[in-house]
Parts: structure tokens; C-alpha cells; sequence
């Protein structure tokens, strides 16, 4: 009895497994045949949310038979983690690429493709696709996404309780600074040196722009026209010098997310910035803010600044649905993308030629510079970056050392020069 | 009579039992054997391996002999990170070496007091810490001595020392120091709980027949429990060496992969990372990597084997 009842059982679980193998088959077969699904990779988790809610689903408005997926990493591990699985193969479809050689080295590997022939590539300027480029820019690996823009970010309940106006030289910007620290309430500039690239991010390469006039600086230096050592850059280090009196209290160990608190709590008055921070201020400030640009030596003199190519989007050579990555990658260089993207993320400016409004004031307040100020990108990032050792860390980490006192404007500069020189020709006359 | 008998007996045990393979015991060594090869041999000769390559911008990888260790050696870019990694590796260690097993050793002494009242309490609440994720140690640590809302400055406010306190992770002269008091603080468990299981095996009547021989506290500590618990001393120093020289977790979640303020908390784990995966702009070199690993390796080897040969033969173990 018992042992015909459990033959049946066995019966009948063998054929529920076949029943089930043919429909998992099928399925698979059916998933094969119609949807495609497209991984991004990206570093930007910040920005998950508005990826998930408002760009995918618009793409698949227009494409619903492509799947798309955000895979994000933080922000200090997705080059390791990237690299890591190109290598294995299991990287996702599409890669969002930093600007210059990170992404360059990825494409002279072989990891990622041409993007000449996707349609869109001609919405951007070759400034635009600069940062995506061979060397000869002839051929471009990446759409282009966003530029971000530096300036300064300040707390206006502060500034109009205090009477102070924006400042546009860099006189005023230090008599607003003295006048701050007078009435002794609040740290005038909200600003730590622990994770060494706010200093030369927010430091060096947003004022400096002003001292080295931008694009005719920053190509001289790759021709070796100009050095480090240079009245113009040691300037930029010592005017960096001297914000450390009007930092916050143990600036020497604030990372950056307790810079950020200190602005949004309203304990800090102005807040050195990239334009990436404002939408983090809109959600987290309960008090109004505005922005003004980097200080200019003299009233009238011509502005510059950092509008900085950031990031962009490329195809793993290795996918499996090129096809589907193009048509997205079309997608990314229309105006729907750019619009979408610029006021989901505002701070992040579209680099397309079509004209996009930007809705939040202070976004559109920097976006608004690229028309009275030239723009250049940071002079650390095209090919002064390839040697060792490696530019921009060394400018991370004197920068850092000039706020923090333990170097000096010119050693810092010396220092600088040296390491360039030692292995790039056009420096080492 | 008895000759032959003996004769009879060791021929019969010499021959046919001893000449076959021991099979069990291959069958026995196999799992491990196999594991290990796989995931712990074959990487480190592999990495041997790829450090004596170098790729080029394309990937591809040419043999180049001992270029790498040249480079790193020779090449003052290189050199002075590398030094710099050790030195501050080697006061990394020396540090814990001081500090931890220095109060690993009090503390065990305390908890092995016979009328000590809640040992257990405190013997769980010290080893606590070693338990918790290093991410979280790092991410407490930086709160607790964040200058700007730590419970450290008020603390030390609170009780009129406020001037004492600085932005010790920040300062170039104090940040390795306090990275490594942190780490002290989270692993001084385990030399408590290692030297704590030795003196508890060392017998009663030993401690008491020295007492009963006229000797004090101090000497009953420094002639007969000390020389007692060497060898599990040797042991936690050697695991201090190994882990030390393999550290890299707390300073990367502390201060991050470029180890500032300008590289005062680099030691050769986080050098070694910045190395093989890069680091923001700068592209990462895998067969570089794979010489800063073997550097890494020669010198645990090197201190292991100073260990072994040096001192570990020269220790008398007891048994009771």
C-alpha cells in the first residue's frame, strides 16, 4: 500500500519536473527573443533614484522592449570595481565613463567601442567630446552626459542678517570673510582638508581658473609654455593659504559629508562648491541659498570657469545587445535626455548643443555663467594625468598640505613642477 | 630459542605491511590539500608570476625579469612611497606590539585573579569589539573624534581639558598614531583571551610553592608565570606581525586609499591597493601590484622565518 502510494508520488513528481524544465526552456527562449535588458554601470548611487524613476521609464515611454537596469557603485570604488569585472566579463552593457585616461585606458583595451556612428553623437561640440577622445580626436568612445561647474555656494539668511553682498573680487570675498568672522556665529567658509580633494577641487580648481585664465593656461601647461612654478599658480596656492583662519574648527580632520552638514545646518556662511551639490542642499537646506562665481582679481576683469566635462556614457565591447546600447545611447544624446537630466539632477549640466532650461535658480545661476564667463576644464585631467606620479593626486595632496600650513605656497608649486617634470618632455627643459 | 623467536617476530612486522602506500593518509590530506593549493598556492605563485610581467596600454603583457622590483626599488617616485609604507608599517606594528599585547597582558593578569568579581562580564565586553566589522569601528571612531560634532571635544571640554584636544585623524604627526590606537582598541581581545587560556593551565602548586618560598606578587609574575606563558607570547607576536603587515581595512575606511594627510597613514596594504586598482585618475597597474605583493610577501616571510629560527626554537615548552 504504502509502497504503490509512493510510486505514484514519484510519478507524479517526475512529471511535474519535466512539465516545469519545458516551461523554465520556453521561457528562457521567450526572454531571449523579445526583451533585451541593458545593465549600466555607473558611480554616480547618489543619483539611483532619479535613474529607476524618471530616466528609465521615460526611455521606455519610447523603447519598452528594452530593459534597462542602474547598477551604481560608490563613488571611490567604482573604477577597482569596474575594472575588476571587465576583466572577468561580467560588466554590465553600458559603462558610464570618467573623463580622460581612466576612460581612454578603457578603450585602448579593447573595453569599450567607437561611438562615431550612433546616431546623436552629432548634437556635441568637440569641446564636448574632448574628454571622450583619442588623442588626435578623431575617434570618441563615449556619449557625452554632463559637465559640472565650480563656484560658491552661499547661505543668504546669513548674508542678509550680516549685510554682506556677494562678493565679486577677491578683495571684497576677503572683507566679506573678515566681517563674517567678526560677528564670530557662524565659519565663514564650511570646508575640511581630511579627504585632500576638496582642496584642490574646490579649492585649487575653482578659484584658479581666474589666475591661470582658463583654456589659454590650462593649454600652455600641456605645451610646457607654462609651469607650476609660475607666478600664477603659487598665487592660487597662496590665496588658498590663507583661507584656513576662516575654516571650521578641526578642519584638518572634516571629510566632506561634514562640510556639507556644516553648510545645510546653517553653521557656515559660504560653502566652496560644485554645482553636484546643489541638489543634495535643495533636500537637505531649509534656509535659501544662491551662489556666486569664483572672485576675480580686479572689478572688470574677465571671469573663468571650471565647467568641467564629467561624465559620459559608453558601450562594453563585450555586450551581448550592442544593438539595444546604441539605440539607448541615441537616447541619451537627444534633447528628452538632456532636459530630464538636467532638472532631475540640477547641477549637472547637459553638454548637447540644444538649449535646455534649467529650472532650479542656483542650478541655472552657474549654468548662466558658461554666457559671461569662459569656460575651461581642470588643468589636471588631459594628459598631465598619465605619468607618475600621477598629477592629481599630487595636487590633492598639496593642496591639503598648503590649507592645512604644513607646506608652503612655493614648495607646494616646487613640488608639483618637479613631479610633472620627471617624466612629461615638454616640462622637463 | 628465544632468538629465533625474535627474529621470526621482527620479520614478520618488516615486510608486507610497511612497503604499502599509506593510502588513508593521502585520502585524508586531499581536502585540504586540494583547497589550499587552489585558493591559497596556486594565487601566490601566480602573483609571483605576473609581477616579473608588464602590460602595455593595450593589455598586453611581456616578460620583463625583475624590471618591477627595480622600479619599485630604484625609482625615486616609487621608492619613497614604498620606504615610507614600511616605515610607517613597522610603527604600526611597533605600536601594537607595545600597546596591544603590553594591555592584553595587564588585562589577562587582572582577569586571572582568583577573587575577581564579573570576570566573565569584562572578559566579553573587551572582546567585543574584535567582533564588530572594522567599517563600523572606522565609521565610530571618526564620529567620536570628529571636531566638529565628536562627543571627544566635549567630553574633554566638560572636564576643563578642552584645550587638549586636536583634529587628531587630520594632523600629519598624530593621524597614524591614533589609526593605530584604534585598531589596538579593537584587537586587544584577542592577546587578552590567548594569554588569559595560558595562565589559566598553569597549575596552582607552582604559584603556591613560590609563594611558599618567600616569593612576592612581582616575582611570582616575573620568574614563574612570565616564562611559563613565553610561548603563547611568541605566538600572539607572531599573529601581530602577520596581520600587521597585511592591514590595510581600518586606514582605508578611516582616511581612504591615499592614506593622508600626505601619506602619514600609508602602510604597504593601502600602497599596494592605489598600485594594482588605481586611483581616481591615476590607472592601475596589475603586474606592479603583483610586485608590491611579493615585496609584501618577502618581508612577512623574512619576519616569520626571524620568528621561527630566532626565536621560537630557543622556547622551552612545559607540560604539566
Amino acid at each position: 500500500m504504502t509502497k504503490l502510494h509512493s510510486e505514484a508520488a514519484l510519478r507524479r513528481a517526475g512529471r511535474l519536473l519535466a512539465t516545469a524544465s519545458v516551461a523554465a526552456a520556453a521561457f528562457a527562449f521567450a526572454n531571449a527573443a523579445s526583451a533585451q535588458t541593458l545593465t549600466i554601470e555607473s558611480w554616480r548611487n547618489d543619483d539611483a533614484d532619479v535613474w529607476n524613476t524618471k530616466i528609465i521609464p521615460a526611455f521606455n515611454k519610447k523603447h519598452p522592449d528594452i530593459k534597462v537596469q542602474f547598477k551604481a557603485d560608490p563613488p571611490t570604488e567604482y573604477n577597482a570595481a569596474l575594472n575588476a569585472r571587465l576583466a572577468g566579463g561580467t560588466a554590465g552593457d553600458l559603462i558610464t565613463c570618467r573623463p580622460f585616461d581612466t576612460s581612454l585606458d578603457m578603450f585602448k583595451k579593447g573595453n569599450l567601442v567607437s561611438v562615431d556612428d550612433v546616431k546623436g553623437i552629432e548634437n556635441f561640440s568637440d569641446v564636448a567630446k574632448s574628454a571622450w577622445s583619442t588623442d588626435d580626436g578623431k575617434t570618441t568612445f563615449c556619449m557625452p552626459m554632463a559637465s559640472v561647474i565650480h563656484g560658491f555656494v552661499y547661505n543668504k539668511e546669513i548674508f542678509d542678517e550680516l549685510k554682506l553682498t556677494p562678493p565679486k573680487t577677491v578683495a571684497e570675498f576677503h572683507a566679506v570673510l573678515d566681517k563674517i568672522k567678526a560677528d564670530g556665529k557662524y565659519t565663514p567658509i564650511a570646508m575640511g582638508t581630511a579627504d585632500q580633494w576638496e582642496a584642490a577641487t574646490m579649492g585649487f580648481q575653482n578659484i584658479g581658473v581666474n589666475y591661470w585664465k582658463g583654456e589659454e593656461g590650462r593649454k600652455a601647461l600641456i605645451e610646457g609654455k607654462q609651469k607650476f612654478t609660475d607666478p600664477a599658480y603659487v598665487d592660487v596656492f597662496k590665496e588658498l593659504a590663507t583661507w584656513a583662519p576662516y575654516m571650521g574648527d578641526g578642519y584638518k580632520a572634516q571629510k566632506y559629508p561634514d562640510t556639507q552638514n556644516l553648510f545645510t545646518l546653517g553653521r557656515a556662511a559660504i560653502y566652496p562648491a560644485g554645482s553636484w551639490d546643489v541638489p543634495i542642499f535643495r533636500k537637505q537646506a531649509d534656509f535659501e541659498f544662491d551662489a556666486f562665481a569664483p572672485p576675480v582679481a580686479k572689478a572688470g576683469d574677465k571671469c573663468y570657469i571650471s565647467d568641467h566635462t564629467d561624465i559620459a556614457i559608453g558601450i562594453n565591447a563585450k555586450s551581448k545587445n550592442a544593438d539595444a546600447a546604441k539605440i539607448f545611447l541615441s537616447w541619451v544624446a537627444s534633447p528628452e535626455f538632456a532636459d530630464i537630466y538636467a532638472n532631475e539632477l540640477p547641477g549637472f549640466f547637459p553638454l548637447s548643443k540644444d538649449k535646455v532650461d534649467v529650472k532650479d535658480p542656483v542650478a541655472a545661476k552657474f549654468v548662466g555663467w558658461r554666457g559671461t564667463c569662459e569656460s575651461s576644464i581642470r588643468n589636471s585631467y588631459q594628459i598631465l594625468a598619465r605619468g607618475t606620479p600621477n598629477l592629481e593626486t599630487e595636487l590633492w595632496n598639496v593642496s591639503a598640505q598648503v590649507m592645512n600650513g604644513a607646506m608652503k605656497a612655493e614648495e607646494a608649486a616646487k613640488k608639483v613642477e618637479d613631479g610633472l617634470a620627471s617624466w612629461y618632455e615638454p616640462h622637463k627643459k | 630459542m628465544t632468538d629465533l623467536t625474535a627474529t621470526s617476530v621482527q620479520r614478520a612486522d618488516a615486510v608486507p605491511v610497511r612497503a604499502r602506500f599509506p593510502v588513508h593518509i593521502a585520502v585524508f590530506l586531499a581536502p585540504a590539500l586540494a583547497i589550499y593549493t587552489l585558493f591559497s598556492i596556486y594565487p601566490l605563485i601566480d602573483t609571483i608570476r605576473l609581477s616579473l610581467y608588464a602590460g602595455d596600454e593595450t593589455g598586453a603583457r611581456s616578460f620583463v625579469g625583475l624590471q618591477n622590483f627595480q622600479t619599485l626599488l630604484g625609482d625615486p617616485n616609487w621608492s619613497g612611497h614604498f620606504w615610507n609604507a614600511l616605515r610607517n608599517n613597522l610603527i604600526f606594528f611597533a605600536i601594537h606590539m607595545v600597546v596591544q599585547n603590553g594591555i592584553g597582558l595587564g588585562l589577562a593578569m587582572l582577569l586571572s585573579l582568583p577573587r575577581l568579581a564579573g570576570g566573565s562580564v569584562y572578559r566579553t565586553l573587551i572582546f567585543l569589539p574584535t567582533m564588530l566589522s572594522v567599517v563600523i569601528i572606522g565609521f565610530i571612531w571618526q564620529l567620536i573624534l570628529n571636531p566638529l560634532w565628536g562627543i571627544a571635544p566635549s567630553l574633554l571640554k566638560a572636564v576643563g581639558l578642552g584645550s587638549l584636544f586636536g583634529p587628531w585623524l587630520g594632523q600629519e604627526s598624530t593621524a597614524l598614531l591614533t589609526v593605530s590606537l584604534i585598531s589596538v582598541w579593537q584587537f586587544v581581545g584577542i592577546p587578552m583571551m590567548l594569554i588569559y587560556a595560558a595562565l589559566l593551565n598553569i597549575p596552582d602548586d607552582l604559584l603556591d610553592a613560590a609563594t611558599v618560598d618567600g616569593a612576592g606578587p612581582f616575582s611570582v609574575f616575573w620568574f614563574v608565570r612570565l616564562p611559563l606563558i613565553l610561548p603563547t607570547l611568541g605566538v600572539v607576536s607572531i599573529l601581530t606581525f602577520v596581520a600587521n603587515f597585511n592591514a590595510f581595512d581600518l586606514i582605508y575606511a578611516v582616511k581612504g586609499a591615499l592614506a593622508g594627510p600626505n601619506f602619514s597613514t600609508d602602510i604597504l596594504g593601502t600602497f599596494f591597493y592605489r598600485t594594482f586598482f588605481g586611483f581616481q585618475l591615476q590607472v592601475g597597474s596589475p603586474t606592479m601590484g603583483a610586485a608590491v605583493a611579493t615585496a609584501m610577501l618577502i618581508i612577512i616571510l623574512i619576519g616569520v622565518l626571524i620568528y621561527l629560527f630566532g626565536v621560537q626554537r630557543r622556547l622551552q615548552r612545559h607540560t604539566f
